[in-house]
């Protein structure tokens, strides 16, 4: 390698880059960023990864015959060379290597990728310390004293928590995909961009705690325990739907999973949430109701009357206001006098939590659900976003500029998070997270492939289910003679 | 008649008062015939027992306690048994609460759950604040996980607030969610024109709902099959809308000791007949019977069946009826226009048109809202003389 002085120039590679690129310039041809500060992080970084066939890895953990460094934990801004987007040839200095690269690259591929499927995830070696996440946000807080913004979570929940989003997100884009194939009808309301509410909720709950929703409801479907199958055949309309397709999107149901719903009417669900938390304090089970809605419903009347019964009897339902800003077409400061929707419960404590941040959604949600059983109700707020427009037949960018939703998507994509995350922690490679991803991809279109062979509904299926068969019971229609339906 | 008729109702519309019985001119009274008192176990097409004839079933002068005693039975009024039948589903099941403005400490605006939340606690007789759509959603709510509510609107009218819940959730979610919940509720208040009451507060619902798929619509008219129905319509696990008439709740009734439950299918039959069916339900069922006594003295022989269950109806009682006496009079307290009457109308020509003689009559309440004064509200609803007339005219 040519040593360098300060006017030797060295042309970088042309594409701007990822955050892959000034590394893998380090350590093909060790060219480093001018700035010293900047260059000592990339040398640093590079330690830490090892080039492999243009790709960069990094170390297993336990690999303790590198002479590598592998103390501390950068934590989650891998992305940042400090390199400006929009220029496409750099200037660095050359700077002899520290260490060959070549030596460093033989030692440490051998110790890693043994198979690429996503077994290597489940099987590998991780650690079982707890890892501490700080969320993006502080939280704010409304007549209560907030949680804290440290989060004890572990490698399995991370990882976890990365293929679970992964799931409902090419779920969504296939439902997407469907619809516009003409395979689902109607109306079809996609959750992608809101799924660290769905993930990060569920982390906090377990089954027999109550979750009620209105339509966007196939996230959460999946999060209770609802299968691809079923959400994809009842979207298509089809027997094996877990509705038995006759409640199509809107109406996503799943009794042993404690999933109520999947209601179209704004706001009706939840009174009927209050309902199950009246019923669960009338039970006397330790368990909570979160009773989920949107900005738009946070306007409607009955809300504030189930509030206020829910305060009154010190019930345990939690009310989770999804605030993606757009109630439909209009945007929350056109439709809410106060959109400070965690305020608006009055003498009902509120929290407002960065919805895109799966952990600081799963710490609200334990912090209320402690809260709940023992003083009645709260409020959450979501802050969150949705990357599609209100259902498939809005084209979601009338309201707003694209610009902001690619900003979004760039600055704060949940799934984005956990994958830094993720990676910082070192459970998992770029790669395998990507073979996690091509796997989902499968899986879904596996349970499509499935979904398209299950049967419509027979004719006689329009008149199962109306009434119950029960005591003194027995439906007809107006005429007696004829038996209309065969009663379950 | 009309005049006394008044005067029983100028008593019974009065809430707070509590003299319970009703003294009412000896002259007076309502030939009444009763089936047998009987569980519902048999099919549905078991042959009926009329039982006896027995005139006078609203008390005219207080009894003698001698004679009161030996005879079976008990005596009481119809919110009584109201109460009696919530009160003793809620001993034998202790998943039935109750809903309701006022139901609680105040004990019911008409007395129907008075002392049950001293029995059963605040929590399954719950006070709710003035927010029908809610309250009625959070029935529902707990009716999803197996709870049983009773559901109390003040006035049937009010309940026009909740017809979301009633509507969708409570009627549609045991379709949508492919029979995963099943609702149990019902939904009970009083309806119909009172005295005077306004015309806000005198709605006859029982049109708006009869559309809504899913649920049951029952109307009673005597203490005794209050108390039936209310016992059917909480074991039932489908959503039941109880109708009941503010104007019958201090009618008196002999009913029996022991348990009883009765179908919420099956009509009645209140008096056998030959010339002319007719059709009734709830309070309007009294303006027949005192128009039926007009009727008799003049030669006809009516048949009058109380139909009781709105939604679905009874057609084999009505069938065998209808092809009895081959003319159909109906006589309601709904409204002309998309009332019950219309969709009985209906049901009867689709099915039985070949055996009637004469085109169906039907009778109903004005398409107005009920006027405050008297006598226009007097017109509003059906009186006696027009049954008589129309029964005329059809027999012709």
């Amino acid at each position: 390698m040519p040593s360098a002085t300060e006017e030797d120039f060295m042309y970088a590679i042309e594409e701007a880059g990822d955050w892959r690129e000034p590394i893998l310039c380090y350590l093909q041809r060790g060219e480093l960023p001018r700035d010293k500060v900047e260059a000592g992080r990339m040398q640093y970084k590079a330690w830490r990864r090892t080039k492999y066939e243009f790709e960069i890895h990094h170390l297993k953990q336990d690999v303790s015959t590198q002479s590598v460094d592998n103390g501390g934990s950068s934590s989650g801004d891998g992305g940042d060379c400090s390199l400006e987007k929009n220029s496409r040839k750099r200037r660095h200095n050359l700077r002899r290597p520290s260490k060959s690269t070549a030596s460093m690259a033989a030692h440490r591929t051998t110790a890693l990728h043994k198979t690429l499927a996503t077994a290597v995830l489940a099987t590998r070696h991780l650690s079982t310390a707890a890892i501490t996440v700080e969320t993006s946000l502080p939280f704010t807080a409304h007549k209560i004293d907030p949680p804290s913004r440290s989060v004890e979570t572990s490698p399995q929940e991370l990882l976890t928590f990365f293929r679970d989003m992964a799931l409902m997100r090419r779920m969504e884009i296939a439902a997407d995909s469907l619809y516009k194939a003409k395979l689902i009808r109607g109306f079809c309301h996609l959750y992608d961009g809101q799924e660290a509410v769905a993930v990060g909720m569920e982390a906090a709950i377990n089954n027999k705690d109550c979750i009620i929703t209105a339509y966007r409801d196939h996230c959460l479907f999946l999060g209770r325990g609802g299968t691809l199958l079923e959400a994809f055949a009842e979207l298509m309309g089809r027997k094996d739907g877990c509705s038995k397709g006759k409640g199509g999107s809107m109406h996503f149901y799943k009794k042993e999973g404690g999933f109520y719903g999947g209601h179209g009417i704004v706001g009706a669900q939840v009174p009927l949430g209050c309902g199950l938390a009246f019923a669960q304090k009338y039970s006397k089970d330790e368990n909570v109701t979160f009773a989920l809605y949107g900005d738009g419903a946070a306007n409607q009347g009955q809300l504030f009357e189930a509030l206020n019964m829910a305060a009154l009897w010190d019930l345990p339902a939690i009310l989770v206001c999804e605030n993606n800003h757009y109630g439909m077409g209009t945007a929350e400061w056109r439709a809410a006098k106060s959109p400070a929707y965690y305020k608006r419960g009055d003498y009902v404590p509120g929290l407002k939590v960065d919805g895109m941040d799966a952990f600081a959604v799963k710490q609200a949600c334990k912090f209320a659900k402690e809260h709940a059983l023992k003083n009645g109700p709260i409020i959450l707020e979501m802050d969150t976003y949705r990357y599609h427009g209100h259902s498939m037949s809005d084209p979601g960018s009338t309201y707003r500029t694209r610009d902001e939703i690619s900003g979004v998507r760039q600055e704060r994509d949940p799934i984005e998070r956990i994958r830094k995350l993720v990676l910082a922690h070192d459970l998992a490679t770029e790669k395998e997270l990507k073979d996690t991803e091509k796997e989902i991809r499968k899986e879904v279109d596996e349970a499509i492939a499935k979904a398209k062979e299950s049967p419509l509904p027979d004719p006689s299926d329009l008149f199962t289910n109306v009434y119950v068969k029960g005591y003194g019971v027995e439906a007809f229609g107006a005429d007696r003679k004829e038996l209309r339906g065969v009663l379950p | 008649m009309a005049a006394m008729l008044q005067s029983l109702g100028a008593a019974s519309a009065s809430v707070v008062s509590s003299d319970h019985s009703i003294k009412l001119p000896p002259a007076f009274s309502l030939p009444v015939v009763r089936s047998e008192a009987r569980s519902i176990s048999g099919p549905i097409n078991a042959t009926r027992k009329t039982g006896k004839l027995i005139t006078k079933a609203v008390a005219a002068k207080a009894e003698n306690p001698a004679s009161a005693a030996s005879k079976p039975g008990h005596e009481l009024l119809l919110f009584e048994a109201l109460r009696e039948g919530l009160e003793e589903e809620m001993g034998r099941d202790p998943r039935v609460c109750v809903f309701g403005e006022d139901v609680g400490h105040y004990g019911g605006s008409y007395k129907v759950t008075k002392d049950l939340a001293k029995k059963y606690g605040d929590l399954r007789v719950l006070d709710t604040p003035i927010a029908e759509n809610s309250f009625t959603g959070m029935a529902v709510g707990a009716a999803m996980t197996g709870l049983r509510p009773v559901v109390e609107g003040m006035n049937m009218g009010f309940l026009l607030l909740a017809f979301n819940q009633i509507s969708d959730n409570c009627g549609m979610l045991h379709y949508t969610s492919g029979g995963q919940f099943t609702i149990p509720t019902v939904i009970r208040g009083p309806g119909g024109v009172g005295r005077q009451l306004g015309a806000e507060h005198s709605q006859r619902l029982e049109s708006y709902f009869q559309s809504i798929p899913g649920i049951q619509l029952v109307a009673c008219s005597t203490p005794y099959n209050a108390k039936g129905l209310m016992k059917a319509a909480i074991r039932s696990e489908n959503p039941v809308v109880l109708f009941e008439h503010v104007l019958l709740y201090n009618l008196k009734e002999r009913i029996p000791d022991e348990e009883y439950v009765l179908s919420l299918e099956e009509a009645e039959m209140v008096r056998p007949g030959e010339h002319v069916t007719i059709l009734t339900y709830s309070r309007m069922r009294y303006h027949v019977m005192q128009a039926a006594k007009t009727l008799v003295n003049k030669g006809y022989d009516p048949e009058v069946i109380d139909i009781r269950s709105l939604k679905p109806f009874d057609l084999y009682t009505i069938g065998n009826s209808v092809k009895k006496t081959h003319r159909v009079l109906i006589v309601e307290e709904c409204m002309r226009t998309g009332g019950i009457g219309a969709s009985l109308t209906a049901a009867i020509n689709e099915n039985f048109h070949d055996y009637l003689d004469a085109p169906i009559v039907c009778l109903s309440s004005q398409d107005v809202p009920t006027p405050y004064a008297g006598t226009l509200e007097e017109w509003t609803v059906v009186q006696p003389p027009q049954i008589v007339a129309a029964v005329e005219k059809l027999c012709q």
